[in-house]
């Protein structure tokens, strides 16, 4: 994989859409000690020598660190919730038909707003986790990608 | 159905034809010949382009026809199918698209093998790929011949097998000629028909209700038969403890499978970056979302309009409920207008199932040429060479799916959509979820969840009542069956999850940090990406 992404991404870098990508605001990377677009000290300083030896690096560098916590933290919760309350509707579905049966308003039952609000939160959830990534990771992980590119390029020189 | 819907529905599926083939065409004239060309179509269509052809991959016919007609005869429960189908989305959001674009180049191998000794990894997640496209693509063959036979008004078997041969020629057609960028166009073009079909039919139901939901509600519970238990879960997964099993396994099948389908991952790659992918998904979440919306409408339309009764005299899975329904809407057999909306719903379902086919053999090409001739084979081959390979694998696969559908049209394969997506969840899935975020996972580990997965998934449906032991089952005569559900999901993607970690535990060579580095660096920021 790593001979491969090297070579590619020096020619995909000149063809590849990235107006796309700037709507979120990076800025060039100018080597080690830029300041981050949000303000915080870049943490990644250039010393690796092998690819490998970079990817570790970058891993272990506060940003990443950052960008891992922050979409671990929303995706983590978000993922058990949404696949407990389906499993719950399927189960209640399957198993509890009085309590779906009962009337809410007019001839809507619970059974009836339970899977219209699957359909919602299946909406909310998406767009929420639209926001958030817009939001709180899309910035940092652009920086990070150039920055790790620049990296790995002087690595296989 | 008489003469005038025939001709007018042949004459629209031939301009379908005639578009689609244009299509190709025009791009195939365009076409470079590279891997990148073939399996991704160049990497620039745009999200909402992406989204379009990710929600015209994954409705299918059975979702247009069979979810409607299924609340169409059995109301509320019919309703569940749409939510699962729905939600599934959710684990590709979250978990999947951004990570599988960042890591991978076509296939879903590609993200799993990167970190692993590549060639056990890549064969096995190779076979299972291309297993989960053959049973998806058998299922939607034999459909399609029955389907077309069905509101063609002849059931004749020439009229199915000619329609089987027909629809797997046309597919590969466009795959070999214009590879994904045909394949995608084709989709998007599916896609926007049939949402304009199913919008239209939506609004002329509501038009006939005067937009009252409570009315058209009471009067499909009044006109099923069923009365209010119509309007609540249980007539058709209520029964015994094992319908109700069956149906939780078929349930957590459909979420968790559509993230290892292969076809839906190879779309991630058509867009440029992750964060393209990700908004090409909440694009398709909502075209799916509204669609799945549309056909709970659809469903009770025609059982208020048309009748669960009349439904059920037609086809006795209710496939044909919304053509009836679009009959009724249009004023009823014999009118003009009924005649259209007739015409043109027969022919929104055959593109439909002419997209859908397309496209799983793109993908399955993908893995036959990208995965198991790429690892098996010449290693160094030159991408020329993989692509020419990837053209004769769509041949070969087009050749099988039609077999394989002339073998089964006269049997009853509508488990075979439900194993695909088991077999997806219980083998692909736990591989792909292990490989982007278990730190410790190793080649022991994938090469067992996928095999643990896909073998225990094939097996319990060979032991279960749809292959033998019931009066419904492919092999009436014969009882093996000790497997009491239809669909392997509950048992078999515990399975080849617990075989993922089973494998990783007992693996005597230690897990690699520098690969583990790479794949969650690369998965989150897209560094070294393709």
């Amino acid at each position: 994989m790593e001979k491969e992404a090297g070579p590619d991404t020096a020619v995909l870098r000149l063809d590849d859409p990235w107006d796309e990508a700037s709507a979120a605001g990076w800025s060039e990377p100018d080597g080690a000690g830029a300041t981050a677009a949000d303000g915080r000290p870049r943490p990644v300083e250039r010393r690796g020598h092998t690819a490998a030896e970079v990817y570790l690096e970058v891993q272990d560098s506060p940003a990443f660190r950052e960008v891992r916590r922050r979409y671990r933290r929303f995706v983590a919760p978000a993922a058990a919730a949404f696949l407990l309350w389906y499993l719950a509707y399927v189960i209640a579905a399957t198993t509890a038909h009085d309590l779906m049966a009962r009337p809410v308003a007019g001839v809507l039952n619970v059974a009836m707003v339970a899977g219209l609000g699957q359909f919602l939160t299946t909406f909310l959830l998406t767009w929420a986790y639209a926001r958030h990534a817009r939001l709180h990771r899309d910035r940092v992980a652009l920086e990070l990608r150039w920055e790790t590119q620049e990296m790995t390029r002087g690595a296989e020189r | 159905m008489r003469g005038d819907h025939q001709t007018l529905a042949l004459l629209l599926f031939s301009v379908f034809i005639a578009v689609t083939l244009g299509i190709t065409t025009w791009v195939g004239r365009k076409r470079q010949g590279s891997a990148e060309e073939f399996y991704a179509g160049g990497r620039l269509f745009s999200p909402m382009e992406n989204g379009f052809a990710i929600a015209g991959d994954y409705m299918s016919a059975a979702s247009f026809l069979g979810i409607s007609g299924l609340i169409a005869l059995y109301g509320y429960d019919g309703m569940l199918y749409s939510v699962g189908f729905l939600v599934a989305w959710l684990v590709v959001l979250l978990l999947v698209a951004e990570l599988v674009r960042n890591c991978g180049r076509f296939t879903l191998a590609d993200v799993v093998a990167a970190r692993m000794a590549e060639r056990p990894v890549r064969t096995a997640v190779g076979i299972s790929s291309v297993t989960v496209s053959v049973l998806y693509l058998v299922a939607q063959m034999v459909g399609a011949g029955s389907l077309v036979a069905l509101l063609l008004g002849g059931t004749s078997d020439t009229v199915r097998a000619w329609t089987v041969v027909g629809v797997g020629a046309l597919m590969v057609v466009y795959v070999s000629l214009g590879g994904m960028r045909a394949t995608t166009w084709i989709q998007i073009v599916k896609a926007v028909l049939l949402m304009a079909g199913a919008v239209t039919l939506t609004v002329l139901v509501l038009v006939r209700f005067h937009g009252d939901v409570n009315a058209l509600l009471t009067s499909a519970a009044d006109r099923s038969g069923h009365g209010r238990d119509f309007l609540s879960p249980g007539l058709r997964y209520g029964g015994s403890w094992t319908a109700r099993f069956d149906f939780v396994s078929l349930g957590l099948a459909l979420v968790l499978g559509t993230a290892g389908l292969p076809h839906i991952l190879s779309r991630f790659y058509t867009v440029p970056t992750a964060r393209a992918a990700r908004r090409s998904v909440v694009w398709s979440i909502g075209l799916i979302g509204s669609f799945y919306l549309m056909t709970v409408v659809l469903g009770f339309g025609a059982a208020a309009l048309v009748g669960s009764a009349e439904v059920r005299t037609s086809n006795a899975s209710g496939n044909t409920a919304v053509p009836l329904l679009a009959l009724v809407l249009g004023g009823g057999e014999g009118s003009t207008g009924g005649t259209v909306l007739f015409a043109v719903v027969a022919a929104i379902a055959f593109a439909t199932i002419l997209a859908v086919v397309a496209g799983i053999t793109l993908a399955s090409s993908a893995s036959v040429a990208h995965d198991l001739y790429a690892s098996l084979r010449r290693r160094g081959a030159k991408p020329r060479s993989e692509v020419a390979v990837a053209r004769v694998a769509a041949a070969g696969v087009g050749v099988v799916a039609i077999g394989l559908g002339l073998l089964a049209q006269d049997l009853n394969v509508a488990f075979l959509v439900g194993l695909a997506f088991a077999v997806a969840a219980s083998a692909n899935l736990p591989a792909l979820l292990y490989s982007l975020f278990w730190r410790s996972f190793t080649t022991r580990g994938a090469v067992w969840a996928v095999y643990g997965g896909l073998v225990p998934a094939v097996l319990l449906v060979l032991l279960s009542p749809v292959v033998s032991g019931s009066p419904t089952s492919l092999f009436p005569g014969v009882d093996l069956a000790l497997f009491p559900l239809e669909n392997p999901g509950l048992v078999s993607i515990p399975a080849g999850f617990l075989a993922g970690w089973l494998g990783t535990v007992t693996s005597s060579e230690p897990p690699d940090p520098a690969k583990h580095a790479e794949t969650e660096v690369r998965s989150l920021t897209g560094a070294g990406a393709a």
